[in-house]
């Protein structure tokens, strides 16, 4: 019995002592690009516990890294916090998930009849020039204080970049393959189901990402301007702590906002890189 | 030669003073100029000139991809699939599900796809590639697979624009062997679209030599070689360097 345990557990430290050279490069990258993500956040808190430390502002308007920690963990035990993380993810599932359907539904029927996307073209890039927040005005006086004013500027804010990332992939497929598809008989609904769609697919993700990015902005921008009553959302812990002068709590409920930004972007990147490896759009890997 | 004897009563293809202008006004360019071509069943036919003479419109028109501006093509309702210079696969698609790609378009079954499909990855030497996608194949197994999915388009007909024309040499002379094959096994018709001389005569029953730009039928060549004609290297130098001086004269005259 002793000496199957002790088997299993010799093997990884063996390994440990002499790795091979993959799992020596594997390891070294790892600890290049964790080190370098680890180096820049030391660096960040650094330069504010300096600053805090110079004693430019008042500790009440420029706590230390540790007090916001210490708050950011103190909220992380009470439920409204949760509760606020709940609502505001919900909002901005619902917000882009609309923005998705929406945008692809637009870039199809602009890809599909070169009219409409004459048309429709640059008024989908001015749409998505102009900031989100602008339209917060209108979006309160036609759906009043409420969520869905907070989700239709989150729709407007993610769409056109959809709809562009769409367009843009299917007016980069290779003219070949479209030839070849011809030839093979691919027509109407299967040529959008065969070609189409994969052929776009990686371009699609790209303004997946950039849609991502501007509903989250739209999003913090409309839970700070639309306060829904009894319903407590990121936004709402924000504006809390800015009506109480409480920077700790405002300083740890934004680095909750980044931690969300930054988790979500991750995992569209994490999508993107899959793509890109099965297309074959990266390093070549093993050709026969 | 023999050839002669063998022709059945419908042709596979009749082209009839086949013309096709590109662009409309002054700026239009006419491609192909009074083309007049029959080709009969199982014949292999390859079409030789120089770049721009319209030998891609051809296959083209030939294919279905296009209209000509005047004449007539008459495929007599064969099917004819189409190979391009590139291999055109669908780089996100294994081998196998490329090669099933025309068996989707007509709604095969799909266990009769997924067999179908290894059976021609067999034919053309690819069966243990089938899980690999374009980008982890070479160059000439990935224009081994565009074969075998043209092939799964069951046609009669088989068009292809310079099919070998990226690849080695040596690439190139085991695909002419294995095109060879399966062009007996399948009695396929093959119209077969290339600016290699050597190439032409390798493989084809005739040679048609087309005209620069307007393209035109120049000069026409029965290839009365045995096959296999790896056997006669004398007499296909020969023929190609005769077919060669020739291509010289048209190219020169313009």
């Amino acid at each position: 019995m002793a000496s199957t345990v002790v088997v299993p557990s010799l093997s990884p430290s063996r390994r440990r002592f002499a790795p091979s050279p993959r799992h020596r490069q594997v390891i070294a990258k790892l600890v290049r690009v964790l080190g370098a993500k680890l180096l820049a956040i030391a660096i960040v808190l650094i330069v504010w516990q300096s600053v805090y430390l110079s004693g430019w502002k008042s500790s009440s308007v420029l706590p230390s890294p540790a007090v916001v920690f210490a708050s950011l963990w103190r909220q992380m035990h009470e439920p409204v916090l949760w509760h606020a993380i709940e609502t505001t993810m919900g909002r901005a599932v619902l917000g882009f998930g609309v923005a998705v359907l929406l945008g692809t539904g637009i870039g199809l029927l602009v890809s599909a009849n070169r009219l409409i996307g004459s048309g429709f073209g640059p008024i989908i890039a001015a749409v998505q020039a102009m900031p989100a927040i602008a339209w917060f005005p209108f979006a309160i006086i036609f759906f009043g204080l409420n969520t869905a004013a907070i989700v239709f500027v989150i729709v407007i804010g993610a769409a056109p970049s959809v709809a562009t990332g769409v367009t843009s992939g299917i007016n980069h497929i290779p003219p070949l393959l479209v030839r070849a598809s011809q030839t093979m008989g691919l027509r109407g609904i299967a040529l959008y189901r065969h070609l189409v769609l994969p052929a776009a697919l990686p371009m699609v993700v790209s303004g997946l990402k950039q849609g991502w990015a501007f509903a989250w902005r739209s999003l913090m921008a409309g839970e700070l301007l639309v306060i829904v009553a009894n319903t407590p959302s990121i936004g709402v812990l924000l504006n809390n702590a800015q009506n109480l002068s409480d920077m700790p709590s405002a300083m740890a409920i934004m680095i909750v906002i980044l931690t969300a930004g930054m988790v979500i972007d991750a995992l569209l990147s994490q999508v993107d890189k899959a793509i890109r490896r099965r297309w074959g759009l990266t390093s070549q890997e093993e050709a026969v | 030669m023999t050839a002669v004897f063998e022709k059945t009563a419908s042709p596979a293809a009749r082209l009839v003073d086949v013309r096709k202008t590109h662009g409309a006004g002054r700026s239009s360019v006419t491609a192909l100029d009074g083309i007049s071509l029959t080709v009969d069943v199982g014949e292999f036919i390859c079409v030789v000139g120089a770049s721009g003479c319209g030998k891609s419109t051809l296959l083209s028109l030939v294919a279905g991809l296009d209209q000509p501006t005047s004449g007539v093509i008459d495929v007599a309702g064969r099917r004819v699939a189409m190979m391009f210079q590139e291999p055109a696969l669908f780089p996100w698609l294994t081998a196998a599900r490329n090669t099933e790609l025309p068996l989707r378009a007509r709604q095969t079954p799909r266990e009769t796809r997924r067999r179908r499909a290894q059976e021609l990855l067999n034919t053309v030497g690819l069966g243990e590639f089938a899980d690999k996608r374009p980008h982890q194949l070479s160059g000439g197994m990935r224009q081994r697979v565009a074969l075998a999915r043209a092939l799964a388009q069951e046609a009669d007909m088989l068009v292809m624009d310079e099919p070998f024309g990226a690849l080695d040499a040596i690439t190139r002379d085991l695909l002419h062997e294995e095109l060879e094959r399966i062009w007996r096994e399948r009695r396929l018709t093959i119209l077969f679209v290339t600016h290699n001389v050597r190439e032409a005569v390798r493989l084809g029953d005739r040679v048609i030599l087309l005209s620069n730009r307007p393209g035109r039928v120049a000069a026409e060549f029965p290839v009365a070689i045995e096959r296999p004609r790896q056997a006669h290297p004398r007499e296909s130098a020969e023929l190609a360097a005769e077919i060669i001086d020739r291509l010289h004269r048209v190219s020169s005259d313009g």
